[in-house]
């Protein structure tokens, strides 16, 4: 009897695939937010004739972190000023931020949103009498871009009617570039330097998730845009629910990665974001705290938040722990400080709030504030509609609880890891902060020429959020078309040949066929791991050592030495994942990308003896904060030719005061 | 809270070249089985329950079921798109049903403004495109 071994997917793959060969000026590597914004900018700047190809892993439709949707804008700067918007961040990460990169984004930011609701997107308007309008009834209004006033929940975020926000961008991006310079199901896996100039970029070789097919692209400049980095820690839950992730699972810490191995300064890799939100089902908790006024409780019934112990607490991490806005790490280090001394588990008082809003509104109005409160879940976190469904949970009734959750890396959010850019070309912006190529400068460039990011790829820059992220991916643009103007001349070359490229991308592929029949069951053989198998290594690993959820946030050097062995280990036994169809090549690929994106986390936490985040995670052996030492950028290269990682210090330098 | 195709309802998009669920699934989880002519969501466990999905398919074959984890059965949440507004149902365990409608978009689909048209001027400037068409000033900073 024959026995059932073969590759799980629909589409296998084969040892010889297909190889296209292309060659553009501009190559944008990314489907979400930041490169729809380069997508629908880039021409009104490049020349005719000027080729660009964007390529995305999924569809665009509904790839990024906003695929699902939103209910907020959560930046739109109005009648606020650059200079609040940089204060504001600058607080929130704990001072050490680029403050240009911050500035610059603020200007640009409005522009934006204004596109989105022209192109479509319901924004949410002040009535004359100054009641809410949700975004079709506010079309009465006028547009914010005309004046219309928009229905604020804190000082930057706006309401939004979110669900197909995506789409909409999606589309305008589409239009602009055109449908025959894009290339979707496309996964980029590794980036090529130049042939000539190791410090310059050239281009970029993936493969296609449908057919057995790699591509190997050259450009002359490129933009890598693909999010931020999920699944890199063991999440809460770990069944059907590991994907149960609060950033999209999707986002594979690819942007990291491919810019680290192409030689590119990293920044802040130590900051991570684990948002607070509401157990499980991980729907947000803003819109309660902002709109409905809601309190947590502790498993006392006590409001811990305002109590003299917190603000106590809070003392100790001065000026940022006595802001009138409390940063969101300290938030969950009050959180985590409750749940370690036994007074947990945290309570969202949804009951109380509602009760006290209805105290004020007429039938009508809280008919429509409970809507209110299930359009927050079903425009971005559908899955927690379900939990409070499934467990019989309405809000005016029932309690919910909430919960820090696993750690992400991103550079968009309340979380600032990235590539070390250069700001905008500016008298005002210090020398250190701004760099290019012969006298000129580029804004959004990494420290390798013609190499540039946006969104959660830039470092010391978080609160972009959807809105800032695609103006970065604008900004970017431009800058993109003065570096091909400015660099004419230039013939991308690769060192590589086309099967070596090949023979790279299709490893697992073929280390799969030159095993699989040795054994009787296809996921175990001695001679190859599947990517699954990896993943759950990565996952146990970091959350053991890596100051996850099992130890509270807390790492210390020794832990941090011994998880560094174990990624070495990872590494080297990547080189023999298996992978029997396309589906499953893509995950081998997403899992090497999360082992390097992961190992440059805990090296920058290891290179920092202070504990700067206090609530995101905590050094043992460094308590507290080091201003005297570490008041300073952590930024690392990594050399691939010599596998060797490079850590410094780099000089915050304060512009706004 | 991984989607599930319901069989009797699952056409496999009438042997397009591909199923709307493959074409717009984030994370390439929904495939075909060419002989049944089925999808299937082949790997539940990189579910973000995003509902993509859910909303695009044409026969309304595909719903979610909570992750086995943690939530108890007997519920459903359900979309329904149209052009301007996606309704939704919400059906709790012990029978409760709440029904909401949302705008989500307010132009018709496939018009979003490019400005196919519009070129930008000064490439010098710090200005994007749509802002140099608008005369906008960049602020400069007070510095310290």
């Amino acid at each position: 009897m024959a026995l059932p071994n073969k590759p799980l997917g629909e589409t296998k793959a084969v040892r010889d695939p297909a190889v296209e060969e292309r060659e553009v000026d501009i190559l944008i590597v990314g489907g979400g937010m930041a490169a729809c914004g380069t997508a629908f900018e880039v021409k009104k700047w490049a020349p005719a004739g000027t080729k660009i190809l964007l390529v995305d892993k999924a569809a665009m439709e509904r790839s990024g972190a906003v695929a699902q949707g939103l209910s907020a804008i959560n930046t739109y700067v109005g009648k606020n000023t650059p200079e609040d918007y940089v204060k504001m961040v600058r607080n929130d990460l704990m001072g050490i931020v680029r403050e240009d990169l911050i500035f610059d984004l603020g200007c640009h930011v409005d522009d934006s949103v204004h596109l989105f609701e022209e192109w479509g997107l319901p924004i949410w308007k002040k009535s004359a009498d100054s009641k809410n309008m949700d975004g079709k009834k506010g079309q009465s209004m006028g547009t914010l871009k005309a004046g219309a006033e928009p229905v604020r929940t804190g000082k930057w975020q706006i309401m939004i009617n979110g669900e197909s926000y995506k789409r909409v961008v999606a589309e305008a991006a589409k239009l602009a570039l055109g449908t025959e310079n894009i290339l979707e199901r496309v996964f980029i896996v590794e980036l090529l330097n130049d042939a000539n100039n190791p410090k310059q970029i050239a281009g970029a070789v993936g493969f296609s998730v449908r057919e057995n097919k790699v591509y190997i692209i050259k450009c002359k400049t490129m933009m890598v845009a693909c999010g931020g980095a999920v699944n890199i820690y063991q999440p809460r839950s770990i069944g059907e629910g590991t994907a149960l992730a609060w950033y999209p699972v999707w986002n594979a810490g690819s942007t990291y990665t491919m810019c680290l191995r192409a030689g590119a300064e990293l920044s802040m890799m130590e900051n991570r974001f684990t948002p607070a939100r509401f157990k499980d089902g991980y729907g947000p908790v803003g819109a309660w705290f902002l709109l409905f006024k809601a309190k947590t409780l502790n498993g006392m019934g006590e409001a811990y938040a305002g109590s003299d112990a917190a603000k106590k607490e809070l003392q100790k991490y001065a000026p940022y722990g006595t802001a009138a806005i409390t940063p969101t790490c300290l938030r969950n280090h009050l959180m985590l400080v409750e749940m370690k001394e036994g007074r947990g588990p945290i309570i969202m008082d949804t009951v109380t709030a509602l009760a006290d809003l209805a105290k004020t509104m007429d039938k009508k109005e809280l008919k429509h504030l409970e809507s209110e409160a299930w359009e927050d879940f079903l425009d971005m976190t559908c899955g927690q509609a379900n939990l409070w469904c499934a467990t019989n949970t309405e809000p005016e009734k029932k309690n919910s609880e909430v919960m820090p959750t696993e750690p992400y890396l991103l550079g968009s959010h309340s979380g600032c890891c990235g590539m070390w850019v250069s700001g905008p070309d500016f008298d005002w912006v210090p020398a250190a902060y701004k760099w290019g190529d012969k006298g000129k400068v580029y804004n959004r460039m990494t420290t390798v020429l013609g190499l540039f990011t946006a969104g959660d790829g830039v470092g010391c820059s978080g609160h972009k959020f959807s809105s800032g992220s695609h103006a970065e991916g604008r900004m970017a643009a431009k800058s993109m078309v003065q570096f091909i103007r400015d660099h004419a001349d230039f013939k991308p070359a690769i060192k590589e040949t086309k099967e070596q490229l090949v023979d790279m991308v299709y490893k697992p592929v073929r280390n799969f066929l030159d095993h699989c029949n040795y054994t009787t069951a296809v996921d175990i053989n001695p001679n190859y791991v599947k990517p699954a198998g990896m993943a759950l290594r990565l996952m146990k690993a970091t959350n053991e050592y890596g100051a996850g959820t099992a130890t509270y946030y807390l790492t210390n050097g020794k832990n941090l030495e011994i998880i560094m062995d174990m990624l070495q280990t990872m590494r080297e036994d990547c080189e023999k994942l298996g992978a029997g169809d396309l589906h499953e090549l893509m995950r081998a690929w997403e899992i090497y990308h999360r082992i390097y994106t992961v190992e440059a986390h805990l090296r920058h936490i290891q290179f920092r003896k202070e504990t700067r985040y206090p609530g995101f995670y905590y050094r043992g052996d460094f308590p507290g904060q080091d201003d005297k030492n570490w008041f300073c950028f952590v930024n690392s290269t990594y050399d691939k030719a010599k596998n060797e990682w490079t850590l410094l210090k780099r000089d915050y330098i304060k512009i706004i005061p | 809270m991984p989607s599930f195709v319901i069989a009797e309802k699952c056409d496999g998009c009438k042997g397009g070249e591909k199923t709307a669920c493959m074409y717009i699934c984030p994370n390439d989880l929904m495939v075909l089985d060419p002989v049944a002519m089925k999808a299937y969501n082949q790997e539940p466990d990189q579910c973000w329950e995003c509902f993509s999905c859910v909303k695009i398919c044409p026969t309304q074959a595909i719903e979610v079921r909570g992750y086995s984890d943690f939530v108890p059965l007997g519920s459903s949440v359900m979309p329904m798109m149209g052009t301007e507004d996606i309704m939704w149902t919400c059906k709790f365990r012990n029978g409760v049903v709440k029904r909401f409608k949302f705008p989500i978009r307010t132009t018709p689909e496939g018009t979003a403004n490019a400005y196919a048209d519009l070129k930008g001027k000064d490439l010098n400037s710090p200005l994007l495109s749509t802002e140099e068409n608008d005369g906008y000033k960049m602020p400069a900073p007070k510095t310290a």
